[in-house]
């Protein structure tokens, strides 16, 4: 019988990704709400001691899967690593945080499992005969509903999307040794973009658009320091070469809800409105008054972004002194 | 090489999407419909590989009669051949049903390489290729915006949050495509009449050797539909000048979104 909640926390050397704590927050209300127990899996190499802190956002258990082959993300042993607990824990319902790896993982061990899979999912309804989630489609200009049936049933939910919530557990630590060997795929190098704020988890994101006139985000990159956020990009400024495609916000780049969303010298063609318009709070820059961009806007201002977006940055630095 | 490309049609995505008399379907009447944009990658890509290393380029979709019009945009880019399954019962499919449909279809086949996109713009399940990749025992890796394939490998860049990976994978493989691969190519008018000329195959669940039942019940069911919150439009801030306009803004984030 399929039963308890496993949410796998994903880490990178050593760090948690933010959306693995939110994975488990959310895994320990589902799990309440069932009426039983949360189990977080780990998968990496020397990772014993991060693991741990997991109990703090509801792990009643913990278990890793600390072997040398896991110590960077690949697909195949992963997905066999996870398959493996699976078979011997039986969940009912398996969560992740829906990031790049995520998604990769989940989308492979939902066919291994014969599993039901929703990804990005904003909302979870589970009760004992019944799971229906909400989800995005289409980039944004739908939300779906959809039921999921079958166990165990994974659920990938949106970064930033959900809460964390502290509710500390007692997080008894196991071991998992699985049984995995050098398959045919190998992992080479990775190359991060150190200290720069990820778009899919940034609380605050500048973003510009053609209205910038050039690749220099200078004055975007300043506002965006100046509130610890991300800078993010329209299609047409990533066309035009300004900014790298990992900058992209929109239906064919990355979907973002940050706290706060500033739109500078974008128009706002549907593609980009879908990908963004679940950000709390939106304010708009643009000198055009009938720009699309203004009627999602919040808060819009209509004049030269050159002129008011370093006042903008300058009023924030006397603000917070 | 023999290569294969997963293509999915699905509505542009500059279409206006509206929510169906049944409510949990879209409207369909007037929708452009398009090859998915990660899929042209995914052509795009297989045209590239072909030029350097031979072979030929099959393009393979899951999709009604309309659909053949989408791969006719393939072939009309320089791809070889399509195989279109066009079967009443696959409408019903999930993603793992249609990544079924698909494996089996392409065991019959001779491949050293599939690509698919990372995703379709419809759906957003990032699904359908690593789980092709899953029923056919082969590896795969997704979101790839670079790769070069030697000596029956395979090695690839991968975006994750942050940053890229480099990966290989032994061949066969199956990559998924990401934006900032390669900026695919229009069909030239030579291209569209050939395209009339090339082979393409359309296909029933019985023809590829599967019954109704192999496709798998569903395990998951959209029930319904919804637009997202609408956003009413909120206040134009107004002020004699930029640093006016700009203090009102900070001031109203503060106390009125609470925000900073």
């Amino acid at each position: 019988m399929a039963e308890g909640v496993l949410a796998i926390a994903e880490q990178m050397d050593g760090v948690f990704k933010k959306a693995a704590i939110e994975a488990v927050s959310e895994g320990k209300r589902i799990a309440k709400n069932l009426g039983t127990t949360l189990t977080a899996l780990v998968m990496g190499s020397n990772i014993e001691e991060m693991a741990k802190d997991l109990a703090k956002y509801g792990a009643d258990r913990i278990v890793i899967a600390d072997d040398p082959l896991l110590k960077n993300f690949l697909v195949d042993i992963y997905t066999d690593t996870a398959a493996q607990i699976v078979e011997s824990e039986h969940p009912a319902v398996i969560i992740t945080g829906a990031t790049s790896i995520g998604k990769d993982l989940c989308a492979r061990l939902s066919a291994r499992l014969d599993a039901a899979l929703a990804t990005d999912c904003v909302a979870i309804q589970i009760q004992k005969d019944q799971c229906r989630i909400t989800r995005p489609m289409y980039g944004g200009k739908i939300l779906a509903d959809v039921v999921l049936e079958g166990f165990p049933k994974i659920i990938g939910i949106r970064p930033n999307a959900m809460g964390i919530s502290e509710s500390p557990a007692e997080g008894i630590m196991e071991r998992f040794t699985p049984k995995i060997r050098e398959g045919a795929m190998k992992f080479v190098e990775k190359t991060m973009d150190t200290g720069k704020v990820e778009l899919t988890e940034a609380d605050v994101i500048v973003s510009g658009g053609r209205g910038m006139g050039g690749p220099d985000f200078k004055i975007i990159e300043e506002l965006a320091s100046a509130l610890g956020g991300a800078v993010g990009a329209s299609r047409s400024a990533v066309d035009e070469g300004w900014r790298p495609h990992s900058d992209q916000v929109g239906q064919t780049g990355k979907t973002v809800s940050p706290n706060l969303y500033i739109a500078c010298g974008i128009s706002g063609a549907i593609q980009h409105l879908a990908g963004m318009s679940s950000s709390k709070v939106i304010v708009a820059i643009n000198k055009d008054p009938d720009a699309p961009i203004f009627s999602k806007a919040d808060y819009g201002i209509v004049g030269d972004l050159f002129e008011v977006i370093p006042a903008i940055t300058a009023e924030i630095k006397k603000n917070r002194g | 090489m023999e290569i294969i490309v997963l293509l999915k049609r699905v509505p542009a995505t500059e279409s206006m999407i509206g929510v169906a008399d049944d409510g949990k379907s879209i409207k369909t009447d007037d929708l452009k419909w398009v090859v998915n944009p990660y899929d042209e990658f995914a052509v795009e890509e297989a045209l590239r590989i072909k030029q350097t290393h031979g072979g030929t380029v099959t393009v393979l979709s899951v999709g009604p009669d309309k659909t053949a019009e989408s791969i006719r945009t393939a072939l009309a880019m320089g791809a070889d051949k399509g195989i279109l399954i066009n079967d009443p019962v696959t409408v019903n499919c999930d993603s793992l049903g249609t990544a079924r449909v698909l494996a089996a279809t392409i065991k019959a086949l001779p491949y050293d390489l599939i690509i698919s996109g990372m995703r379709a713009v419809d759906d957003d399940n990032y699904q359908v290729g690593p789980a092709v990749a899953e029923y056919l025992g082969i590896p795969h890796i997704s979101m790839v915006i670079k790769e070069e394939i030697s000596d029956g490998n395979i090695r690839c860049h991968r975006t994750v949050e942050g940053g890229t990976f480099v990966v290989e994978a032994s061949l066969p493989a199956l990559f998924t495509t990401q934006r900032g691969l390669n900026e695919p190519r229009y069909a030239s008018l030579p291209g569209i009449m050939k395209a009339k000329k090339k082979p393409l195959e359309i296909k029933t669940l019985a023809d590829i050797g599967l019954s109704t039942d192999d496709t798998g019940n569903p395990k998951t069911s959209i029930v319904g539909m919804k637009f997202p919150p609408e956003r009413a439009g909120g206040k134009i801030i107004e002020g004699e000048n930029a640093g006016a306009k700009a203090a009102s803004l900070v001031k109203a984030l503060v106390e009125e979104a609470r925000i900073l």
